[in-house]
């Protein structure tokens, strides 16, 4: 099990480096889908099968595709990589390297603390989330379904077009509909 | 959403059908009399051949595939010296066969002529020469034509008044 | 230690049967659909044309294995591969009989959606790497595709999971032994059938490849075995799909003493894969704009509407 670990982590680190460190847009993408994916494993080996799939299932399958989706209509092509080598100077990066490093230090603490236990822990079984969502947690997932809602209504609202038809056949078929 | 049904079974319904395929090697499809397939040369009523070379299939050859020599024997009879036809331009329009005016030349129904050279499908006259009449039968040129060329004598045709004596008087 | 290398054993030849009948289902979709066209289909190859499948595999294997000079090359080649990689990694969750099968993970069908959300990655990768507009504007169809149909066919299944109160496929085969799911989960068979249709981008839901009129779509810039991957790719699809209706809604494995569970199954998932075949040689294909509103303004509404029926139903008589 541990080596598993270590190796879905180690893939999940190298991974997201060269996510960041990449000029081309799609290829980084696609390394953070493989980190995503890692990410996946390490939740499946802690034994959370259900967040696991959860996380394949809408970040690396839904969310991601659309960003590649975007980015291949962006058709970036050779200024991008170009501006994508600008942003690698130090003077970018130093200040989120820093902040997560100090995330990265506490997450070490937080391991290295010897009544820290996070593997070998049993299961959780999709109904124990289920449950937890619905009793628990439920205004939070109610006030995460208000604001989907309120994406979805006000998506359709912006991508409605009114049809207009050139032809007079056309409009009178429409008026009827 | 029930026409869709509907058209699933129809084409379900299909597999008892008859199946339309002709297995071709081993079952041949019909070909008509008049197809246009493979070019021939054909002979007349007396067994020489009916070309006389007047050109007028090769010029009338949209994809210029005929090309001829013509000559004459001792008799003044015309013939072609050579006579090729490129199988590999021919695009079977028959319009070489609307050409000919002494029905010579001829399309038949046979297009089983698959090479695996494309030299080969250039064909020569003793390639395209049958010993047949082809479609036209009992129809010789010559015994028709003004000239004597050695099959008739001039004036000797079936319908044919003798040959005016023009150092006459007379009509 | 034996026993581990007999499940690997398991492993290997499920892999290898399932790509024998993805190859052997062209040559069985080539026959039935020239039956249902009053054709004969290939018929010259060995005993009714099955070697015609062996001598495509040869050809394809010897073509030229070519990567355009415009495609962007490590996309261009990993695309194919995920195909092959997600709808294999997807029937190892598949039981197909008490005995036999790869894992018996308790979030079956959850991996199972999860793989096929990940399977859209190569229709979107191949067809932006092949760097061609055609290829672009198939990829982009199979994008908004394979993301819109995956959601409500994720939402059609969870009628299944309700009755059975597990997302374990084995305890979903075992929840059938009474009425199979296709009695009380109607709708949601039929939902889940037409997502898995455009799932696996067949017709009449082939608008990313429509060869008609994007010239293949996102494999365009595709030949030798990367092409091939893809055509075997979607005919395990069909596979997986047939294999999943058969185990979600038509009781798997479970049938009458006569035959043994496995042959059960096989016949129903053929049964399933020539309907696929049948829908191919019988509908157009649809309309995109025709396809999202399909989906969106019927099926999407029609899987809640299931769920929340079923659950109601659930609720009231306390199966649980």
């Amino acid at each position: 099990m541990n080596i598993l670990f270590y190796l879905a982590a180690g893939i999940a680190i190298i991974t997201t480096l060269r996510m960041i460190t990449g000029t081309n847009a799609v290829h980084s993408l696609l390394y953070l889908i493989v980190s995503l994916l890692s990410v996946s494993v390490i939740f499946f080996l802690s034994g959370a099968p259900f967040i696991a799939a959860l996380e394949v299932i809408i970040y690396a399958g839904a969310i991601m595709v659309l960003f590649v989706f975007v980015i291949m209509m962006l058709n970036t092509g050779r200024d991008g990589v170009r501006k994508e080598h600008e942003l690698l100077k130090a003077s970018t990066w130093v200040g989120p390297g820093i902040t997560s490093a100090i995330l990265f230090g506490e997450m070490l603490y937080m391991l290295l603390t010897p009544s820290f236990h996070p593997m070998n822990r049993p299961g959780i079984p999709p109904a124990a989330v289920g449950a937890l969502l619905f009793s628990r947690y439920i205004l939070i997932v109610e006030l995460a379904a208000f604001l989907l809602a309120a994406g979805i209504i006000g998506a359709y609202h912006l991508g409605r077009i009114e049809k207009r038809s050139h032809h007079r056949y056309l409009k009178k078929e429409e008026a009827a509909l | 959403m029930f026409s869709n049904l509907r058209s699933i079974w129809i084409v379900f319904l299909h597999m008892f059908h008859k199946r339309e395929t002709v297995l071709y090697p081993e079952e041949k499809a019909h070909l008509p009399p008049r197809w246009r397939g493979r070019i021939v040369l054909t002979r007349d009523s007396e067994g020489e051949e009916r070309c006389v070379g007047c050109y007028l299939c090769a010029a009338a050859c949209p994809v210029d595939c005929i090309s001829l020599q013509a000559t004459e024997d001792e008799e003044g009879r015309r013939y072609p010296e050579f006579f090729r036809i490129n199988f590999s331009r021919c695009i079977f329009c028959g319009f070489c066969e609307e050409a000919c005016p002494t029905d010579a030349i001829q399309l038949i129904p046979d297009f089983e002529m698959g090479e695996y050279h494309r030299q080969n499908l250039v064909y020569e006259k003793e390639d395209l020469l049958i010993s047949g009449q082809g479609k036209v039968q009992g129809y010789n040129f010559y015994k028709v034509a003004g000239i004597d060329a050695g099959v008739k004598r001039k004036g000797e045709g079936a319908n044919e008044n003798k040959p005016v004596d023009i150092k006459k008087l007379m009509p | 230690m034996i026993e581990n290398l007999k499940y690997i054993i398991l492993v290997l030849a499920i892999m290898l049967a399932l790509v024998l009948i993805a190859a052997g289902l062209i040559w069985l979709e080539r026959r039935m659909l020239a039956l249902w066209q009053d054709r004969y289909g290939p018929n010259r190859v060995g005993p009714f044309g099955t070697f015609q499948v062996v001598a495509d595999m040869i050809k394809i294997f010897f073509k030229e294995d070519w990567i355009p000079r415009f495609a962007d090359k490590k996309v261009f080649v990993v695309a194919p591969a995920i195909v092959m990689i997600t709808i294999l990694m997807s029937f190892a969750i598949v039981p197909f009989s008490p005995s036999i099968g790869v894992v018996d993970l308790n979030i079956g069908l959850l991996f199972f959606l999860a793989m096929s959300s990940l399977g859209a990655y190569s229709v979107v990768l191949a067809g932006w790497a092949s760097n061609n507009k055609y290829s672009l504007l198939g990829a982009m169809r199979g994008s908004a595709q394979m993301i819109s149909y995956e959601v409500f066919m994720g939402l059609s299944l969870m009628g299944v999971v309700i009755l059975t109160g597990s997302f374990n496929m084995r305890d979903i085969v075992l929840a059938q032994k009474d009425t199979w799911f296709v009695i009380p989960q109607f709708v949601g068979f039929i939902i889940f059938f037409i997502a898995g249709i455009a799932e696996a981008h067949r017709l009449p839901f082939d608008i990313p490849e429509a060869e008609s009129e994007l010239v293949a779509g996102y494999h365009s810039e595709y030949s030798g075995m990367k092409f091939g991957m893809f055509f075997v790719g979607e005919y395990l699809g069909i596979t997986l799909i047939s294999a999943l209706i058969t185990t979600l809604f038509f009781g798997g494995w479970l049938g009458f003493r006569l035959l043994p569970p496995i042959v059960w199954f096989l016949a129903k998932m053929f049964g399933f894969i020539l309907v696929f075949i049948l829908l191919r040689a019988s509908l157009p294909r649809l309309r995109y704009d025709q396809l999202m509103s399909l989906g969106w303004k019927v099926l999407l509404p029609l899987s809640l509407l299931n769920i929340l029926v079923t659950g109601a139903f659930v609720l009231y008589f306390n199966k649980h």
